[in-house]
């Protein structure tokens, strides 16, 4: 595809991820799927982690906010394209004068918006029912932005393959999301995990939007402020060019 | 003219299928071409590449000067479709979904408002603009499909198979819009089994059988070119003891009886009327009615895709 580089063009196709977005937040921010795997997904796992065992609140604070955002930000992208597929709506779309690229921007947008918006909430809880301060506020924003930006590219990643069913394409975004879950330190600090652990902790994007929150939240870094916010953008982009690769690759099987 | 859409030896490829096999033509501005073609001829895949859905194996097309290949972006800005499965958003309601294509074509505000509000009336379903497009019947989808695919004032507009499985009415109303903005310059690339549809509406057709274009000429050069399914209609008014003799007159290659009305295929149409009513008064039988005919669009189009199926791929 042809880079068209002036800047009325990028303009137009801006304009054109907005129209996307909007489209994503009224079609798909309610269907079931979303509200499963986005909400009750790291409502049932925090209680799962929390039940019957004794942790202190700022233990549990940082990491019950970056496992939703994990769930909710990655939400929305497995859901749209599959959907599409199916619901016969996605040649138009890809026969509009609208690059892959910016279609795919919408769709991190919503993920983005959709994650940055609900891990809202635990940080509230956090901050009405418990005694965990805050003790870098815009480190807390940064984390959330920049994790939320990551995890939505991650869920368009996974949205790419050419499934029958979106069913299919859920399964595959939980095999990937959740194994993850558990080598990025959330439940247990990373210092603390076994040392296969720690291998496995830098190719998994959420150690380090984990790391960036509990700083945030007073915690030692297990990986330096700079790395961590680096990696994010970093494995972002890298999310993002392989998404457009494969969405424009497989954008005419299972149509 | 320069043409709005060149095809070059477009080609696809399934695995060992050639769904499109070096197909090539020209689309003038301003004219219906019709797409005419048995089921898998390969129809809906050449829409598919000129529309940017699929990729071409080989060949390519140039859309009002943009090649598909080379500028994707720019040979889009000029088309819209209204795809043969697809489907409108059915949790949008009317109104979102045309304003979504309208949005997606950089249609600016104040002209996709005015526009939409035109096409709904025209089409007929201005009072549906709230409704979601899931309570929509099969073919008021179809109208709001073609209402989304014109708001966006497309110079070229592909449809595949846009009357199918419609009323009367609805496909009546459909060509009469397309035919109106035809009048008013827009370009038509129509797919269609529809012969009395290809035959009203389109300037010219083309007949693609197994991927390969098998002719392409305006309906009446068509139907010149295969004189030999001529017929003449002859109808009696009573039982005919001696009806064989009929196909033994001089110029008649065929003869189909259907009760006391007969079809007989010829190239001298003239003479064998003439010969049919000498016949006629020689056996004192009373003929009740006799025409003569140029073949149908059906007859090229079944003369077309039978011979090139019976000869084989070539
Ligand atoms: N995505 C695909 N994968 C594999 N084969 C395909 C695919 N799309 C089309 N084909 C094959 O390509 C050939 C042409 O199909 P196409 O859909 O273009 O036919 P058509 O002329 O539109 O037929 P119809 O009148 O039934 O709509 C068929 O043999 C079909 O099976
Ligand atoms: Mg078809």
């Amino acid at each position: 595809m042809t880079v068209q580089t002036n800047a009325a063009s990028w303009h137009r196709q801006f304009h054109c991820a907005l129209a996307i977005l909007k489209k994503n937040i009224r079609l798909y921010y309610l269907k079931p799927p979303v509200l499963i795997f986005g909400i009750l997904f790291p409502v049932f796992f925090f209680l799962a982690f929390k039940m019957g065992r004794p942790i202190a609140a700022e233990d549990v604070v940082p990491g019950m906010v970056a496992m939703a955002l994990w769930f909710t930000a990655s939400a929305v992208g497995p859901l749209v394209t599959p959907w599409e597929r199916n619901a016969r709506t996605y040649e138009r779309l890809i026969a509009s004068p609208v690059s892959i690229h910016s279609i795919l921007a919408g769709d991190v947008m919503s993920g983005l918006i959709f994650g940055t918006c609900l891990s809202v909430v635990p940080v509230l809880i956090g901050s009405l029912l418990t005694d965990t301060v805050i003790e870098s506020l815009p480190l807390l924003i940064a984390g959330i932005i920049l994790g939320a930006l990551n995890f939505a590219t991650l869920g368009v990643l996974l949205a790419s393959p050419p499934a029958s069913a979106p069913s299919n394409i859920m399964l595959l975004s939980n095999l990937v999301r959740l194994p993850l879950l558990f080598v990025s330190g959330i439940f247990v600090p990373l210092e603390q995990m076994p040392a296969w652990a720690r291998w496995a902790a830098p190719v998994s994007p959420l150690s380090y939007a984990t790391v960036l929150i509990r700083t945030a939240y007073g915690h030692e870094a297990f990986f330096p402020v700079w790395l961590s916010l680096f990696m994010l953008v970093f494995f972002a982009m890298v999310f993002f060019w392989v998404s457009c690769v494969f969405h424009n690759m497989w954008r005419a099987r299972a149509l | 003219m320069k043409p709005a859409i060149e095809v070059h030896q477009l080609t696809r490829t399934f695995g060992r299928i050639k769904a499109v096999d070096r197909v090539a033509f020209d689309v003038y501005p301003g004219e219906v071409f019709g797409f005419l073609g048995p089921n898998g001829a390969g129809k809906t895949t050449t829409v598919r590449m000129l529309t940017g859905v699929i990729d071409p194996s080989d060949g390519t097309a140039v859309i009002q000067g943009h090649d598909i290949r080379r500028a994707p972006l720019r040979s889009r800005a000029h088309i819209a479709v209204v795809p043969e499965e697809a489907n409108v958003y059915l949790d949008l309601t009317v109104w979102q979904n045309i304003m979504l294509m309208a949005e997606l074509h950089g249609i600016p505000r104040r002209q996709r408002t005015g526009k939409a509000d035109q096409l709904l009336d025209a089409l007929g379903i201005a009072d549906r603009k709230k409704q979601k497009a899931r309570m929509l019947s099969k073919g008021l989808r179809q109208r709001l499909m073609l209402c989304a695919a014109l708001v966006t004032d497309p110079e070229i507009i592909f449809l595949d198979e846009p009357t199918s499985g419609l009323d009367v009415e609805s496909a009546r109303l459909m060509r009469q819009i397309v035919a109106d903005l035809n009048k008013d310059g827009l370009t038509v690339f129509l797919t269609t089994h529809n012969m009395t549809e290809a035959g009203d509406m389109c300037a010219r057709v083309a007949i693609i059988n197994s991927g390969r274009i098998a002719a392409i000429d305006t309906p009446e050069n068509l139907r010149a070119a295969i004189s030999s399914r001529q017929y003449v209609e002859v109808a009696f008014s009573m039982d005919l003891p001696d009806q064989d003799q009929l196909e033994t007159i001089t110029g008649v290659f065929e003869m189909k009886p259907a009760l006391r009305r007969f079809t007989l295929y010829t190239d001298t149409p003239g003479q064998v009327a003439a010969e049919v009513v000498r016949w006629a008064d020689q056996k004192g039988h009373q003929i009740a009615g006799i025409s003569i005919h140029k073949p149908s669009l059906e007859d090229v189009y079944l003369h077309f895709t039978r011979t090139r199926r019976a000869g084989g791929s070539q």
